[in-house]
């Protein structure tokens, strides 16, 4: 059994620990309600976005335009977005992993764009190209971020350096469920179903120059919409992996503070015992 | 009489959900006015000033930077890249945004992008009008 002092000290190490985790659990819930209120906030125009431009990229004229027409699949990016930083739970490599099985059964050559630290460390050793990368982008991801990042996918896309365009980031459900996801940002699809009703609109200008202006949005709105729900899932992941974390020291400690009385009481045992027979001795001699 | 309802959504999320009896935008064509009962019509905006006649016949106004609008019957919605309600404007930063893309007009800096700039000068310029109408 080991002494008492070094389980003294182990029990101070862990409530170290407990204090840290207990903290950064604290400071991830409050910033995931920030980041859960910028999704649901962006959604609404998102959501209007893909469908305003779902419905006009199914005009027959609309095939031609370059951000919609679908080619030949030669050369593929994916925009990957993950943490910067760790502990928070398996967040970071499940993301990774859909991305790399995803790479490992492409058949064209893919490149990548990755925002996140933890992603850049991971496919840095592996043999990838990497057009670009941004790190620290900070807890809240702003729009103009956003807008780099999709003028960047487009212009690639553009001038043909690639034919499609994909998108990999964790979708937010809740706190606790966060699902890893591969979409196809560009070209951008019609939606198969016919979710909207066809209304006969005028256009003002007309349809093409509509969606000519409107697709661009769309892609930094997508784009924008990743980054945030990537953030919110790696908050929400967080979060739970430091409760977690907290909860098991605490047992922890609880066990360690057992051992620790057990110590406690076997050392007083032995040293009522010493006593004892030292006294006894004492006795026979005398 | 009938009205319709106007929102108004920004990336960064709602601005405006209101109740209204006319609404004032700034088409890329020019600017139009919208009715209940109006045809269903998908038109670009282009910076502006966006008027709606509540309710009460009250005319309020907001400042927008470009965007969509879609018309229904009963309903209006503006897609807006960037929106700011004419009562919460700050009159003084706009000034001093609109000094600066001037200022980059004139001198050119390297690295400097014409057409943001312009975008730029033209939404300082909306929101000082916006401002000015309240």
């Amino acid at each position: 059994m080991s002494s008492m002092r070094e389980i003294k000290r182990r029990i101070r190490a862990i409530s170290n620990i407990q204090h840290v985790t207990g903290a950064m659990k604290m400071v991830a819930a409050a910033k995931l309600r920030r980041a859960q209120g910028q999704v649901w906030a962006a959604r609404p125009y998102a959501q209007k976005t893909a469908e305003v431009a779902g419905r006009l990229a199914r005009a027959p004229n609309a095939r031609q335009l370059p951000l919609v027409a679908p080619r030949e699949v030669k050369k593929r990016c994916n925009l990957l977005v993950v943490g910067d930083r760790g502990l928070a739970g398996a967040y970071n490599a499940n993301v990774i992993h859909v991305a790399h099985a995803s790479l490992l059964k492409a058949d064209q050559p893919t490149s990548l764009i990755i925002v996140g630290r933890k992603g850049v460390q991971f496919f840095r050793r592996r043999k990838v190209e990497i057009l670009q990368y941004y790190v620290e982008t900070g807890d809240e991801p702003d729009l103009a971020l956003a807008r780099e990042i999709a003028r960047n996918l487009m212009e690639i896309f553009l001038n043909g350096q690639v034919d499609e365009v994909g998108l990999i980031y964790s979708r937010f459900y809740s706190a606790l469920r966060h699902v890893p996801q591969v979409e196809t940002l560009l070209p951008v699809e019609a939606p198969a179903v016919e979710t909207v009703e066809t209304v006969d609109y005028l256009y003002e200008p007309e349809p093409v120059k509509v969606l000519e202006a409107i697709l661009p949005r769309y892609c930094e709105m997508k784009v924008y919409q990743a980054l945030l729900e990537a953030k919110a899932s790696e908050l929400g992941a967080r979060m739970v992996a430091m409760d977690a974390a907290t909860k098991n020291s605490g047992e922890v400690i609880e066990k360690l503070t057992l051992s620790f009385n057990k110590a406690r009481q076997s050392a007083i045992t032995t040293e009522l015992l010493e006593v004892a027979s030292g006294a006894e001795a004492m006795k026979a001699q005398g | 009489m009938s009205t319709l309802k106007l929102d108004v959504v920004a990336p960064q999320g709602r601005i405006l959900t209101e109740e209204v009896k006319s609404v004032i935008a700034p088409g890329t064509e020019g600017y139009l006015g919208i009715r209940p009962r109006h045809a269903p019509l998908l038109t670009s905006l282009k910076a502006g000033v966006l008027y709606y006649r509540k309710v009460g016949d009250k005319v309020e106004c907001m400042a927008i930077s470009g965007g969509f609008m879609e018309v229904g019957p009963v309903q209006v919605i503006v897609l807006a890249d960037t929106a700011e309600l004419a009562s919460k404007i700050d009159v003084e930063k706009a000034r001093q945004e609109k000094a600066r893309a001037e200022k980059q007009l004139r001198e050119r800096p390297p690295g400097f992008d014409l057409v943001r700039a312009e975008e730029e000068l033209q939404r300082c310029n909306a929101w000082l009008k916006a401002a000015a109408a309240e």
